[in-house]
């Protein structure tokens, strides 16, 4: 099997103060993993880190088969501004920015797919309705929409479901699934354990450094589970140079 | 009503001027002043045409009332403070809004003790309040040219500034376009302030802008409609301002921000998206 993503000993962080600190190992192609730690895990930076909006402090990530435009990548809701007068329809269409970019018309074949992704995510009818009128899960289902329109071989999902009702995590989770079928390569940051334990084949387990990664149920156990919470200590601002070396 | 309405610019050549620089100005800057609203960027805006006034009054002392010197020193000094503001706000732990405040300041001061040192009170007084009245061709050439490539910039602009306002983050994750857009878009306020700089003096050149851009907000959901009923308000607020001061003698600059600032107060209270009608009159609720 192909490998996606490489992290080669990788240190991300802000400051100089590791967030993920030391990490090494190989994300096949295809997959499907989930990322799970305790807050301040470095589980968001890690997926910074992987579009590139973070530099690495340390080591490397490497992404042979995977270019730049091939990543789609959802952060958290919070950072999106919803009270900018836009409709549901122009943010699904933005994703199809890497074909149009800057000046480039829509056609209509391409009007056929914004629509498509919008029904796919259940959204019809809320084409002209301005983003800071819907509801926090019909956001995420619009965001969900543009994904499917970014069409992308890497796609890195921050806590998508979180404050979300079962119905519409159901629905995103078949969409997570489709796009799985599809062999493209899945990241999604999670804190639910027993979402992870029964939707997702891989786990890695994240507590800065990598408690944990391979098959979910092996990486998922109390033991370990107990480890990340230790070993997730409090940010120490008067911490050393650290030595330790490529692993 | 003809007396009244038309009969001022068809006679005067000094009202078709300022007529003609007040649409140019409203025309480049009322589509800028809705972007810098929706960005949070409206004292920026306001603290911007402050910070022009030193170059500007370089300018001055060098060479005059000399509309090329008082332009390329008022472009100079805006650049500085906008990239200055950014930089400390970047690198320190100041706030930008504080940041600008402590540059606009000091700009100002400097600028009208700049003016005051060579000119007269008339002088200071066109400076600060401008002089929409006594536009000749080079400047309304200067202001119309300011517009033009203000609205071709936003259209080739639109699409990575609107995302750049909405998420920044999926802007950055797809393009490289986001920080060269932003400078752009700077770019474009300090050029649209220097242009209102003439007409209407430092103390009210985000006038056009953001008043305007204010008020539409209260009567649209989208962009495009909130841009063409700012642009649209910005214009009628100057031929209104102009026909007030004419008829009146009131100062003109000061009229048409005035007439603006109506606009603005009727949109609070009466606009459908927001406004305190729909506040304190809400209706019957619908059935879904």
């Amino acid at each position: 099997m192909t490998a996606a993503l490489q992290f080669r000993n990788l240190t991300l962080g802000y400051d100089r103060h590791p967030a993920v600190h030391h990490l090494t190992g190989t994300v096949a192609d295809g997959v499907l993993l989930a990322v799970i730690g305790p807050n301040g895990a470095g589980k968001s930076t890690l997926l910074k880190g992987i579009v590139g909006v973070l530099r690495p402090l340390d080591g490397a990530i490497e992404r042979a088969q995977i270019r730049k435009r091939d990543i789609a990548y959802l952060p958290q809701i919070a950072e999106i501004d919803r009270s900018f007068p836009i409709t549901v329809y122009d943010l699904v269409a933005m994703g199809l920015w890497r074909r149009a970019g800057l000046f480039g018309g829509i056609s209509r074949r391409e009007r056929d797919e914004i629509e498509k992704a919008i029904s796919a995510v259940g959204l019809e009818g809320f084409e002209g309705r301005t983003i800071g009128t819907l509801s926090g899960g019909q956001m995420q289902r619009a965001l969900f929409a543009r994904l499917l329109l970014q069409d992308a071989q890497l796609i890195l999902l921050d806590e998508p479901f979180t404050s979300l009702d079962a119905k519409t995590i159901s629905d995103l989770l078949d969409l997570i699934h489709r796009w799985h079928r599809e062999r493209r390569t899945i990241l999604i940051v999670l804190h639910d354990l027993d979402l992870a334990r029964t939707q997702f084949p891989e786990t890695l387990l994240l507590a800065r450094e990598a408690v944990a990664w391979g098959r979910t149920q092996d990486v998922l156990t109390a033991e370990n589970l107990l480890k990340a919470r230790q070993m997730c200590e409090a940010f120490d601002r008067h911490a050393e140079v650290c030595e330790t070396d490529a692993a | 009503m003809y007396d009244f309405l038309i009969a001022p610019f068809v006679e005067f050549e000094f009202m078709r001027r300022a007529l003609v620089g007040a649409f140019a100005l409203a025309l480049g800057g009322a589509p800028v002043g809705v972007f810098l609203m929706l960005r949070r960027m409206s004292l920026t805006g306001d603290a911007m045409a402050h910070a022009i006034l030193p170059g500007a009054a370089v300018g001055f002392l060098v060479s005059g009332l000399s509309l090329f010197a008082m332009t390329v020193g008022g472009i100079v000094a805006g650049f500085t403070v906008a990239l200055g503001a950014g930089l400390v706000a970047r690198s320190t732990e100041l706030k930008e809004d504080a940041s600008l405040a402590a540059f606009y300041l000091v700009s100002l001061a400097l600028g009208v003790l700049i003016v005051s040192l060579k000119g007269s009170n008339i002088d200071l007084l066109h400076v600060l309040f401008g002089s929409v009245l006594a536009l000749d061709d080079a400047t309304l050439i200067l202001i119309a040219g300011i517009a033009t490539i203000s609205l071709l910039t936003l259209a080739i602009l639109w699409r990575p500034l609107v995302l750049e306002c909405v998420d920044p983050n999926f802007l950055r994750s797809v393009s490289g376009a986001g920080a060269p857009t932003h400078l752009a878009f700077l770019a474009l306020m300090v050029l649209n302030l220097v242009g209102a700089f003439h007409g209407l003096g430092t103390l009210l050149a985000v006038g056009l802008m953001m008043l305007p851009a204010a008020a539409a907000r209260f009567w649209a959901k989208d962009l495009t409609s909130m841009i063409v009923i700012a642009v649209a308000v910005a214009v009628v607020s100057g031929v209104v301002g102009l026909l007030v001061s004419y008829h009146s003698g009131a100062a003109a600059g000061p009229a048409i921000i005035l007439v603006a600032g109506v606009f603005y107060v009727v949109s609070v209270v009466l606009g459908p998206v927001g406004g305190l009608r729909r506040h304190f009159v809400p209706g019957r609720h619908l059935e879904a």
